[in-house]
């Protein structure tokens, strides 16, 4: 007999709390996905492609569902591979390649003949120009993605340094060494 | 800890160090320093907002007339130091840690030293709207000369936090200066007229001068100045223990009052205001007499500087001309210190102009700053630098995190709140460079923090123009469907054409 009460109870304590689970996926349903939402928030937004998605969005929703690996947006570097492995829980892994220093597009105008490709591919419209006109990157917005540079069919863009600014600058880490790293 | 406690019983600030005071200068007068051949007006000397040069190559200007004009709120203007030409104008490097530079104004002197005459003066300044004399300080280009160079016109001015005591800081805890000591020994009046202005803007009852008992003669002469100015009862002289870093601002309204200001919170909001001595000085040249700041008191001194000396300068005067005038003509293999020991820059460059901020130059043969030290040990954990830290951190758990790029961290332990005075290095036995572990830190999140707005706005530039494609495209569509739906009901005879039609429209579409 008491196993049959053993067996009810238990049996409608597992009914309640599966019916409240149902009840709470219905209410506390999130449209979208929340971790490709968090994991968009630590990419660099430069949509330059490097990771082999076609933009931040894509490669976010690839790690999201576990397809794609933390390290690969290059232009993120380390700090962006840590985040990425520390919100999905992964461990995180050496990138595939360095990021280079921030750059920026820069036209060099005389050549330009105004075919507007270049202002077609600019994910963030940072350049500007009209046809058979000279067109122009603007410095504040460009994010250094290089994706204008292919399609130009008079090779007049450059990557250039960012200029190093008085503004922008900021102290590096104390190059001293320890002496538990010299060598004995 | 007991010393700590005790301290805080009477009513100081907590932790502090003794460094040696090196005050090589401080019976030397203020010398006039000579107009340089070519001056270098960098067109930011204060903290905020960058200027916009007014004058082209070729214009004469004369002293005291504005050649650069703010571009925003938390700005003041750039005069231009002597009457001249115009020469140059282009980027030059300042005097920062970084070597870096900025769009300078280049005036080669007339030697006439002729004043512009636009601002007039207002000696009857206690009549004035306080709102008049705080635009005149504004325009007579006066940023915080102990260092900091903030806008002085912004800090006088809080409709939220009445003043009750405006404090004139004439601390100078730093080894090695004695520019303010100087000022308030030989122009103790105008400065005294200054802090009235001060009193008067800010509608403030009462003033204090804070003095270090190492100044004693400059304590003295101020007290006799007040003897003799009349209107002046309710400012008193408070002399102080000397102790290093004082001169802070929090650390001395602590010393003064026992009030704390908080965290992230001004001196204003427990209603109190601090100016510089030299700056009160400046605000009265300024105001009573109608002249824009154009020279600054600046000490140069340094174990590599044969004779160390304070002298009255023109702003944007080359380092060199002015180490020159102390003795020094080659600066090859020194060390030059921008202001003091303690929280000054080393410079990578010397050819640099002096600025508002110059409260002196240090030539160093040997040595340099007291926080840098040649290599850096493992951490004892002796907790020195938690004693004498003055706000209260943990200096050591601090950079922990800092060197292992723990930003996160590092803010809960309260990052923000150092205020770089350098303690912390100068009395660590492992020799950690402490205070630069900070620096970088700050650096970092405020880089990271930029980083992670760009990207914000990155994004928001990028759906715009995906929303905008798309839009295009449904628009084209739409127009395609309609053309055909038309076609198709008027001239339904050459359903052919409109199958040649429909893609060179779309190639006109796409071009646009």
């Amino acid at each position: 007999m008491s196993i049959v009460a053993a067996i009810l109870s238990l049996g409608g304590a597992a009914l309640v709390a599966g019916l409240l689970l149902a009840i709470a996926s219905r209410v506390f349903h999130v449209e979208g996905n929340p971790m490709a939402d968090r994991i968009d928030q630590v990419l660099p937004q430069t949509q330059c492609g490097q990771c082999g998605y076609p933009g931040c969005r894509p490669y976010a929703e690839a790690v999201a569902r576990g397809e794609a690996d933390v390290n690969h947006c290059v232009p993120g570097g380390e700090r962006a591979m840590l985040s990425i492995a520390d919100l999905m829980g992964a461990d995180p892994k050496p990138l595939e390649e360095e990021p280079s220093p921030p750059m920026l597009a820069f036209i060099r105008e005389d050549e330009c003949i105004g075919c507007t490709l270049c202002i077609k591919a600019c994910p963030v419209d940072a350049i500007i120009g009209a046809p058979k006109q000279y067109h122009t990157v603007i410095e504040d917005h460009c994010t250094g993605c290089t994706l204008c540079v292919e399609p130009c069919p008079v090779d007049c863009i450059d990557m250039v340094l960012k200029p190093e600014v008085l503004e922008e600058w900021t102290w590096s880490p104390p190059q001293q060494h320890t002496v538990s790293e010299q060598p004995l | 800890m007991l010393q700590t406690l005790f301290r805080r019983a009477m009513g100081g600030f907590p932790g502090g160090v003794h460094p040696s005071q090196q005050k090589l200068t401080e019976a030397a007068p203020i010398r006039e320093c000579p107009v340089p051949p070519l001056l270098i007006l960098p067109v930011k000397q204060h903290i905020g907002e960058v200027c916009a040069p007014l004058v082209d190559v070729g214009d004469r200007v004369l002293r005291g007339q504005k050649v650069a004009k703010s571009q925003g709120y938390v700005s003041v203007p750039v005069h231009a130091s002597t009457s001249g030409t115009v020469v140059k104008l282009e980027e030059h490097p300042v005097p920062h840690p970084s070597g870096l530079g900025r769009l300078s104004i280049f005036i080669e002197p007339d030697g006439e030293d002729a004043w512009d005459e636009s601002l007039t003066p207002m000696p009857d300044y206690r009549e004035q709207e306080p709102s008049v004399v705080r635009e005149r300080i504004r325009l007579g280009g006066i940023a915080g000369l102990g260092g900091a160079v903030f806008p002085s016109f912004i800090k006088l001015h809080d409709h939220r936090n009445p003043i009750d005591t405006v404090i004139l800081n004439g601390v100078e805890c730093e080894p090695y200066l004695t520019n303010d000591h100087r000022l308030m020994l030989e122009r103790a009046e105008e400065m005294i007229r200054g802090m009235d202005v001060i009193m008067h803007v800010a509608g403030a009852k009462n003033g204090i001068i804070a003095i270090e008992d190492n100044k004693q003669d400059a304590a003295e002469a101020v007290r006799d100045a007040l003897q003799r100015i009349d209107g002046t009862e309710g400012i008193s002289v408070r002399v102080l223990p000397t102790r290093y870093p004082q001169g802070g601002e929090k650390q001395l309204v602590q010393a003064l009052t026992g009030r704390e200001v908080p965290s992230g919170k001004l001196p204003a909001q427990v209603g109190l205001l601090c100016h510089n001595v030299g700056t009160a000085k400046a605000i009265h040249d300024a105001v009573v007499l109608g002249r824009a700041l154009t020279e600054r008191v600046v000490t140069v001194s340094g174990d590599a500087v044969p004779n160390p000396t304070n002298m009255s300068v023109r702003l944007g005067t080359p380092m060199p001309f002015l180490f020159a005038r102390a003795g020094l003509e080659d600066l090859e293999g020194m060390r030059v210190i921008h202001g003091g020991p303690m929280m000054g820059e080393c410079l990578p460059r010397t050819d640099v102009p002096v600025v508002k901020s110059t409260n002196g130059v240090l030539a160093m043969k040997s040595g340099g700053l007291y926080s840098e030290h040649a290599v850096e040990q493992p951490c004892i954990r002796c907790a020195k630098c938690v004693e004498v830290c003055p706000v209260g951190l943990v200096p050591n758990e601090l950079a922990w995190h800092c060197r292992h790029d723990q930003f996160d961290r590092g803010q809960e332990y309260d990052l923000f709140d150092c205020i770089e005075c350098g303690c912390c290095s100068y009395v660590c036995p492992s020799h950690i460079p402490l205070v630069h572990y900070f620096r970088y830190a700050k650096g970092q999140v405020a880089k990271i923090e930029q980083e992670r707005a760009f990207a914000e706005q990155s994004k928001a530039r990028n759906e715009a123009r995906d929303n905008r494609l798309a839009r295009e495209q449904a628009e084209r569509a739409a127009k395609r469907s309609r053309v055909k739906q038309q076609r198709s009901k008027t001239t339904d005879a050459k359903p052919a054409a409109i199958e040649a039609d429909a893609p060179e429209q779309e190639k006109k579409g796409d071009s646009e």
